[in-house]
């Protein structure tokens, strides 16, 4: 099942990704920071590897099925994430283990957010920069940019890009070619990304902060370079540009590909994702602005107003900043916030959770179910906008619903039996299995005082949500293996 | 070039793939989901459900962009109206259709600009018809393709034993046939394509494809195998389309032909619509009945019915009970490979001979004809040198100075009326027609470019 071909391409892979490691190689030297030597020996490292694995196998080229797609996606996940701890081992500072620099390294991947670092201001610039980056790069996949880049990925391209990209629909393209496609997601990640910094700079951050916490935001990461996070700066204007991004970012990027091509808004207005999507975060954030209101949580309301729907919006996105921590806020809503990241943003997205779209679909399947049993010989069709929805699709949603609440239950067990106390155990694996990142109880602020298992287990659980369980599931299948 | 294929039929599905793979945006139009996700898997092209004469389809299609649109649906009227739909909407610049049905074709005077504005009308039927006229004109052809307008053609034979080339040199051809001029472009040895040059050895067994001028085809034949002359007696099965004016035509060159229908309406229809054809109704692998018609005195027999594996099986039945030449109609191209030479004397694939023709439109220089060879693998092309010496890169030049690459070889050329078999020292003048064999077709691209006239000339 490794098959040769299947390799070949995680050498190109992991050559390209190589790369990534100069940006903050270049920081450290020009800074002269303790990460020079660390980010110089993880591209030795990485680019010989990559390059050997290529070479030896370069002669491999046959089309990729169906299969190799999966195979080829969740390796290089994994691959990259181990790769992506050499910066972490080998740098003096900061001192982690392994499983620890896993833990960090699959978290800035998957656009989680969860870290095991704390005293982030005394950390060398260039490992901050490192960590910011690894989100960026996660989020809008890093396949995705590799079939961008990569032309010779071409025809099976389209395996690679079903397998990462998120979503119940993914066979639309927005050109006819999947490496143009590809390409104009990029081009939007990069436009985006660029604005939110330039956002942030203007709106009082230095010209590193605001490219690190642009990086994060538009990957709805969650990591940042401060362990105050963005109440490190106490200034509203960078928090109501933070939920501006968040927002914009968790809104599906073949629909800002529409708007763009188009030039006018209606595309966004049209969309029942979209809809439900803002309609659900701005129920909760008057939800939450009136309860912390009521309990006179925070002094003057406009703190509570900035600061509520700021929360509201970086967990309902999936993006995991906070400001001054929502574990200690008021009665329901720690719980209803956390609960809420498993709804996630829109598919097609940077965000993590489930997807609003899939649960309009059960919203909307229920309902059926519902008119079906008063009129039973009626022919009821599930509609998104105007548009019958496939029998395919729906029974696709339902079984990633099942298979989601089973791994939730299932990890959460896991993480309970490796000694864990209950709220931070299902906190835990809420905020990995949907890439938000910070949780309640002992994890509230960071996953340091988690043992390695616990640790191990909450990894896998981000490499699951962010390959949104069955492209990981699907290895786990004897099925998959037989020939 | 952005191109909107309407109907992923054969010859939809066969232009997504071929086109796709050469660097096109290709957008497939289908009323048919099923078809299209298991066409997007293995393509990469983008899909759109829906009917193509709509409006909303053709827009969401892509429409406002596309360069072409290639109508091949099922349907003449829903190709019309798509084409007409495009041009008026999108003022798309250009516009081919599949029309099928003779009412249509009779009135070419329909297909302008104010009436149905279609640039560029196919008929599989007449090509895949054009296609067995010439392969019953040369029975040892393996494929017969033609260029400048009929007056050069390019024939693929197996050389066989006892033909007087076998054995020698090449350039023994020029000293059998001092008088006649003709050009072999490539040879398939096992498979295997070997660029021809003065001292290649003939072997037997090997596929050789020359270049002549029409007359002079039979003469060149006779040296690479033992000719037979033409057969005259011919039966057909599967009175379709393709039978019926395959039928037409071979009766009127004064073929004996058979046709065997199995719907008696149909045959009924057809008797009255040929002449001196004998129709017969009845199962196309009836061995009684192709008994009763001597089969084993046929020259010729062709299965023309829309099934393949039925066309397969008749064929190889009328093989048995000795009919001399057997060809089938067989779409699938893993059957085509499967058959030749073996089971089937042909295995016609209207595939290939309706796609080569799209292809003329879709190349860019100004190319007057392409056909797909040897399955799709290779590609002879006929292509206009427009230009001066400043701005081509082929005018002015003799074709050994041209930098063509590899597997490219220059047959033949047409200046005004007068053919001219290519040599190294032929100098290609402004507005020669020149005839290329491409062996590698993934070199065609740079063919192309050689062909295309600098910016600057006006």
């Amino acid at each position: 099942m490794f098959s040769p071909a299947v390799l070949r391409i995680l050498g190109v892979l992991l050559t390209m990704f190589s790369t990534t490691l100069i940006p903050p190689f270049m920081i450290a030297w020009m800074g002269r920071d303790s990460g020079t030597a660390a980010f110089g020996l993880a591209f030795l490292g990485t680019i010989t590897a990559g390059a050997a694995l290529w070479f030896s196998c370069r002669n491999q080229k046959r089309e990729l099925r169906v299969r190799d797609g999966f195979l080829i996606v969740v390796l290089f996940w994994v691959v990259l994430a181990v790769f992506g701890t050499a910066p972490f081992l080998l740098s003096p500072f900061p001192e982690l283990d392994l499983v620890d620099a896993l833990f960090e390294s699959m978290s800035g991947l998957t656009t989680t957010g969860a870290t095991v670092l704390s005293g982030l201001d005394q950390l060398p610039p260039s490992i901050l920069y490192y960590r910011q980056q690894l989100q960026w790069l996660g989020g809008m996949g890093i396949i995705v940019l590799a079939v961008a880049v990569m032309p010779m990925l071409g025809i099976g391209g389209m395996q690679l890009y079903r397998a990462e990209t998120p979503g119940p629909m993914k066979d639309s393209k927005l050109t006819p070619r999947i490496t143009e496609t590809a390409k104009a997601l990029w081009y939007i990640y990069l436009g985006l990304t660029v604005t939110c910094a330039l956002a942030y700079w203007l709106g009082g951050m230095s010209i590193f902060d605001a490219v690190g916490h642009a990086f994060s935001t538009v990957a709805i990461g969650g990591f940042s370079t401060h362990d105050q996070s963005l109440g490190f700066y106490d200034s509203p204007a960078i928090l109501i540009i933070a939920i501006a991004f968040m927002l914009i970012s968790a809104v599906n990027f073949a629909l800002h590909f529409t708007v763009f091509k188009t030039r006018s808004i209606k595309a966004y207005l049209a969309d029942t994702e979209v809809r439900v999507f803002l309609g659900f975060v701005l129920v909760v954030s008057a939800i939450s602005v009136l309860t912390l209101m009521a309990s006179e949580t925070y002094a003057s309301v406009t703190d509570t107003l900035v600061h509520g729907i700021f929360q509201v919006v970086s967990i309902g996105t999936t993006t995991g900043f906070t400001t001054s921590g929502f574990h200690w806020w008021p009665s329901f809503l720690p719980i209803m916030l956390i609960i809420m990241s498993a709804v996630g943003g829109c598919a097609g997205s940077t965000s993590g959770g489930m997807k609003v779209i899939r649960l309009v679909l059960l919203y909307k399947q229920g309902k059926r179910e519902i008119s079906q049993l008063i009129h039973p010989s009626a022919l009821i069709t599930v509609k998104l906008g105007d548009k019958p929805v496939p029998d395919h699709v729906i029974n696709a949603v339902w079984g990633f619903f099942a298979l989601y609440i089973l791994s939730y239950v299932g990890l959460s067990i896991a993480v309970t039996a490796t000694g864990v106390e209950l709220v931070t155990a299902f906190s835990a694996v809420t905020a990995c299995l949907n890439n938000l990142g910070p949780g309640l109880g002992q994890v509230a602020e960071n996953y340091a005082s988690l043992g390695s298992a616990s640790k191990l287990v909450l990894t896998a659980a981000m490499l699951l949500g962010r390959l949104e369980i069955f492209t990981l599931l699907v290895l786990l299948t004897p099925a998959f293996w037989r020939s | 070039m952005k191109i909107i294929i309407l109907g992923a039929g054969q010859v939809g599905t066969s232009m997504a793939e071929i086109l796709s793979r050469e660097d096109n945006d290709i957008t497939l139009v289908d009323i048919d989901s099923e078809k299209l996700a298991g066409l997007q898997d293995r393509l990469d092209i983008r899909t759109v459900h829906g009917a193509g004469s709509h409006p909303s389809v053709l827009e969401q299609a892509g429409g406002p962009d596309a360069d072409l649109v290639l109508a091949v649906t099922n349907q003449d009227e829903v190709n019309m109206a798509s084409c007409q739909i495009a041009h008026s909407l999108f003022h798309t610049p250009k516009k081919i259709a599949r029309i099928r049905s003779g009412e249509y074709l009779s009135h070419p005077e329909i297909f302008v600009d104010d009436a149905i504005p279609i640039d560029v009308i196919i008929s599989p039927e007449h090509i895949v018809t054009q296609h067995i006229r010439n392969l019953i004109q040369y029975p040892n052809a393996l494929q017969v393709v033609s260029f400048a307008k009929d007056r050069i053609q390019l024939v693929g034979v197996r050389a066989n034993q006892g033909s007087p080339l076998i054995g020698r040199q090449l350039k023994a051809l020029r000293e059998d046939l001092p008088d006649i001029d003709s050009r072999v472009a490539a040879i398939y040895r096992q498979n295997r394509a070997i660029l021809p040059r003065g001292d290649t050895v003939i072997e037997s067994g090997d596929e050789v494809f020359f270049l002549a001028a029409r007359q002079h085809i039979h003469s060149v034949m006779s040296e690479l195998c033992r000719v037979e002359r033409p057969g005259r007696r011919i039966m057909l099965t599967g009175a379709g389309n393709i039978g019926l004016r395959l039928a037409s035509a071979l009766e009127q060159s004064n073929y004996t032909v058979k046709i065997i229908e199995r719907d008696a309406k149909r045959a009924k229809q057809v008797s009255g619509q040929l002449d001196r054809s004998v129709v017969l109704h009845g199962d196309g692998a009836d061995e009684e009945l192709m008994n009763q018609e001597n089969i084993d005195t046929v020259d010729v027999f062709c299965s023309l019915t829309n099934d393949d594996e039925a066309n397969i099986l008749s064929a190889m039945l009328a093989k048995r009970l000795g009919a001399h030449r057997t060809m089938a109609l067989v779409n699938r191209s893993a059957y085509v490979d499967l058959l030749e030479n073996s089971l089937v004397d042909i295995a016609i694939s209207p595939r290939v001979a309706t796609v080569g023709t799209i292809l003329t439109h879709v190349r860019k220089g100004d190319m007057v004809a392409v056909h797909s060879l040897r399955r799709g693998a290779a590609e002879a092309i006929e292509v206009i040198a427009h230009g001066d010496p400043e701005s081509s890169k082929v005018v002015g030049r003799s074709i050994e100075d041209i930098q063509f690459p590899e597997g490219t070889m220059v047959g033949a050329i047409l200046r005004g009326d007068e053919v001219i078999i290519a040599h190294g020292s032929t100098v290609i003048e402004p507005e020669d027609h020149v005839i290329l064999f491409v062996i590698d077709k993934s070199r065609l691209r740079e063919v192309e470019q050689l062909f295309q006239v600098a910016v600057t000339f006006i």
